[in-house]
């Protein structure tokens, strides 16, 4: 059944090529972990994707709950974790998720470090890897505030303290950030909220198929 | 059996497609239960509202009474009144909903001059005989709701909606 749908797709317009470019590419010997299991630190690159798959999806059934609003933010977290059902898991996933990927993303980074694969011809990714690092700490940073709970207050105030704490420009970054130059609060959430969900999400999206169309044209780093 | 052997690239998809789609499942069917909950959530209702109006106040008019409650809306509580058109009928007290069965405007009694003892809906001209039987040849297609209704110390109580039982 499905087979004949592909092929009656496929007879018209000729879609194997399109995935067989992104599904078919070759793993050296010396990044699968069949064949020497130390290269298991190959798959960090990966388990960062998977779980950013798993923020992306869990964040947007989170949405259909959340309020970004000083008055009903906690109230609606509240009711989504414990009056819908799986509540708890979803919003667990999307906590527990948002720390896994900054740990993933350090142990890639690591890898890639230690293998010596940021040299040339990979400086570009390198760099990019850096800005996705900056965007994804940008994520967990603007995300935080979101449960408007005391943690996520205090914790916010201290982050945009330390934004503040850049020369010249500091105190223009905190309004920037804050919405208001000394309240910590409406506007705050709002814009948070906005960064999170919108500006952030779009960098991240650009920045990721950049990184996964270098590695695809220059392919995985030579063993060491 | 040795006719039908399974490949080791068979074997291989199977069991790859069916892991990962465990895996999928897994991942994916709280986030769709968390998703669908409204629909699946029960709701409770049917809680009697006291209003204003006293039971021996009541004539064979129908007039309008007001009533309020608290409503839960998720995590948002507020006091939200609704309306009844209520009227005797011999003995029995009658409370129509005031939701026009077209398309949820608020019928008046009356509200039409041209039209006496019906209840007239401004929006599309739909119109109710005093049973809350919809007009043949205007928009509406069913009667009015009716609510439940009980007396406490000389005082209306209305409960929820229910279909017509008069027509």
């Amino acid at each position: 059944m499905l087979n004949k749908i592909y092929d009656w797709v496929d007879e018209r317009l000729d879609i194997t090529p399109i995935w067989r470019d992104i599904a078919d590419h070759e793993v050296p010997e010396h990044v699968n972990p069949a064949h020497h299991f130390s290269a298991f630190v190959y798959c960090f690159g990966g388990l960062t994707f998977f779980i950013t798959v798993i923020q992306i999806l869990s964040g947007m059934f989170l949405t259909m709950y959340y309020v970004p609003d000083i008055e009903n933010a906690w109230e609606s977290v509240y009711y989504l974790q414990n009056e819908v059902a799986f509540g708890e898991i979803v919003r667990g996933m999307h906590h527990w998720g948002a720390s896994l990927v900054i740990v993933m993303m350090f142990l890639h980074t690591l890898r890639v470090f230690f293998t010596g694969s940021y040299k040339k011809p990979r400086e570009l990714n390198w760099m990019v890897g850096v800005l996705i690092f900056a965007v994804m700490l940008g994520l967990g940073f603007t995300g935080y505030l979101l449960p408007w709970d005391m943690k996520a207050l205090f914790a916010t105030k201290v982050g945009i303290e330390i934004a503040a704490s850049v020369p010249v420009i500091g105190g223009m970054i905190k309004t920037l950030l804050a919405g208001d130059e000394t309240i910590i609060g409406a506007q705050t959430l709002t814009r948070f909220f906005a960064i999170h969900v919108f500006f952030l999400p779009a960098a991240l999206f650009g920045l990721l198929a950049a990184h996964f169309i270098m590695i695809r044209r220059q392919g995985i780093s030579g063993p060491l | 059996m040795s006719n039908n052997k399974v490949s080791r690239r068979q074997f291989l998809s199977y069991t790859l497609t069916g892991v990962g789609g465990f895996m999928a499942a897994g991942m994916l069917m709280p986030m769709v239960r968390f998703a669908i909950d409204p629909v699946l959530q029960k709701s409770e209702g049917g809680d009697f509202v006291l209003t204003e109006k006293k039971i021996a106040d009541i004539t064979e008019v129908p007039v309008r009474v007001d009533f309020t409650f608290e409503q839960v809306d998720a995590w948002y509580k507020s006091d939200v009144t609704n309306a009844a058109w209520v009227y005797k009928e011999g003995d029995e007290i009658i409370a129509l909903s005031p939701v026009c069965k077209h398309l949820g405007c608020t019928v008046n009694w009356e509200g039409d001059p041209a039209h006496k003892n019906q209840f007239f809906c401004p929006c599309h001209a739909g119109r109710y005989e005093k049973n809350g039987a919809n007009v043949p040849k205007t928009p509406p297609l069913g009667p009015l709701d009716q609510f439940e209704v009980r007396e406490n110390e000389g005082f209306l109580e209305i409960g929820k909606a229910i279909p017509n039982t008069l027509v």
